[in-house]
């Protein structure tokens, strides 16, 4: 039984030091840490990447459930994963690797978590001001951006619809009759999503 | 004031609407017709999201098909399903995402998102996860994301259909107190009452168009 998690990657209102801290640093040391982890792809990497998500989820005080909901969706990957890896490449390679997968997933969790989007919103269009003068529009991209964002937890809820709805014809799990209604209610939404942008004026 | 003329539409081969002329200067009309009637296209073309194969629709002389961003600009669109419409994670935010081209300073836009939340009811709302609203919360903020950027016109697609009772009533009467031209398509033929006038849509086609009690009269002989 899975627990009830909020949604992964929605803001948790607060007036910790990290969510006062300015969108672009997170962002960019959010960059910093992940180029470290997949350059040195070692242990010390992933224990020392996994202490900090710990000491910054303990700093942004959103609470264990909201911490938890980031890295959940990722189980039955990282137990594919770690399988495989034990299978392929021994032990240590299965930690360094899964290990290092829901650090970077905890501490991206921990930047959405912590950040209004509007304030990513605002960060990326800055970052990318400079490229206007080559046709770039920061603007769409950094919507372009922040729908990504969101989109996590939308999928996120919809996979849940689908599965309570399976539960509640009695349904086994099943990854057929799983993933046709996930796919279809998922295009859905992205039509409505584009219709809604459109209606408001956002896709010109 | 909105016009239509000789519109015709068409989707895979079936005729939507077919021959719709019409002037609406009123400031409230309401549209009713049974499902697949062709209201809710005939709603989308008023707003540009879907353009006529034949005709041509204009709001205050603009053309829905040369001037569409202009268009979208001064027409708001509420859809049925409010999840649709929401974009942004918190409820501020989505409010201020209809602001994004606007040329105001942050403060200002800020204000204003303060401001439509107030108008709507949603005061203390601000970063509330919008997607965990309530159904009727979920309505008011989506008709508080398009009332931020003050369009002249506001079209409404059955918002009340997925509502309960009370929060039918909450968003109609903040519909009918809004100053802006109202476009209403809907189910609820009580709201029409004090409306200026009222279409009934039937197959593609405007088959009656009158003050509401004729207009209603005439549906409900319609469907028998």
């Amino acid at each position: 039984m899975s627990p009830r998690l909020p949604s992964p990657g929605l803001y948790a209102p607060g007036s910790s030091v990290l969510h006062r801290a300015p969108a672009g640093i997170k962002l960019a040391g959010l960059a910093a840490l992940l180029t470290v982890l997949v350059v040195r792809e070692d242990l010390v990497a992933v224990v020392a990447g996994a202490l900090l998500a710990l000491v910054g989820y303990a700093l942004a005080r959103v609470g264990a459930r909201v911490a938890l909901a980031q890295v959940w969706p990722l189980r039955w990957f990282v137990l594919v994963l770690v399988a495989v890896q034990l299978w392929l490449a021994g032990p240590q390679r299965a930690v360094v690797t899964a290990g290092g997968l829901v650090v970077a997933v905890a501490l991206a969790g921990l930047v959405t978590v912590t950040t209004r989007v509007s304030a990513m919103l605002a960060a990326f269009t800055r970052a990318l001001g400079p490229l206007r003068r080559l046709g770039v529009d920061p603007e769409r991209v950094a919507l372009v951006l922040a729908l990504a964002v969101r989109a996590v937890a939308v999928v996120s809820d919809l996979a849940r619809e689908v599965r309570e709805a399976h539960a509640a014809r009695g349904l086994p799990p099943d990854p057929r009759t799983y993933a046709a209604p996930l796919v279809v209610r998922t295009l859905r939404q992205a039509d409505a999503l584009g219709e809604a942008l459109a209606a408001r004026g956002l896709d010109d | 004031m909105i016009t239509l003329r000789g519109v015709r539409l068409a989707f895979s081969g079936r005729t939507v609407l077919d021959g719709v002329d019409l002037t609406l200067p009123e400031a409230r009309i309401g549209v009713v017709g049974a499902n697949g009637s062709g209201k809710s296209t005939f709603a989308r073309l008023l707003n540009g999201l879907v353009l006529p194969d034949e005709g041509s629709v204009e709001v205050d002389g603009l053309d829905t098909r040369r001037d569409g961003p202009a268009v979208r600009r001064r027409v708001g669109f509420v859809f049925t399903d409010p999840d649709a419409q929401i974009v942004m994670p918190t409820v501020a935010e989505d409010v201020a995402l209809g602001l994004r081209r606007s040329p105001d300073s942050a403060p200002v836009r800020a204000a204003r998102v303060t401001a439509t939340l107030q108008r709507v009811g949603l005061v203390g709302f601000d970063d509330q996860p919008a997607h965990q609203l309530s159904g009727g919360e979920k309505q008011l903020l989506a008709l508080a994301s398009v009332l931020v950027a003050d369009p002249a016109v506001l079209v409404c697609d059955e918002p009340t259909t997925l509502l309960d009772l009370r929060n039918t009533r909450r968003v109609v009467d903040l519909l009918l107190d809004l100053p802006q031209q109202l476009v209403l398509v809907t189910h609820d033929l009580d709201t029409l009452a004090g409306f200026d006038r009222v279409l009934v849509f039937d197959r593609g086609r405007v088959v009656a168009d009158d003050a509401p009690d004729a207009a209603l009269a005439a549906y409900r002989s319609l469907v028998g």
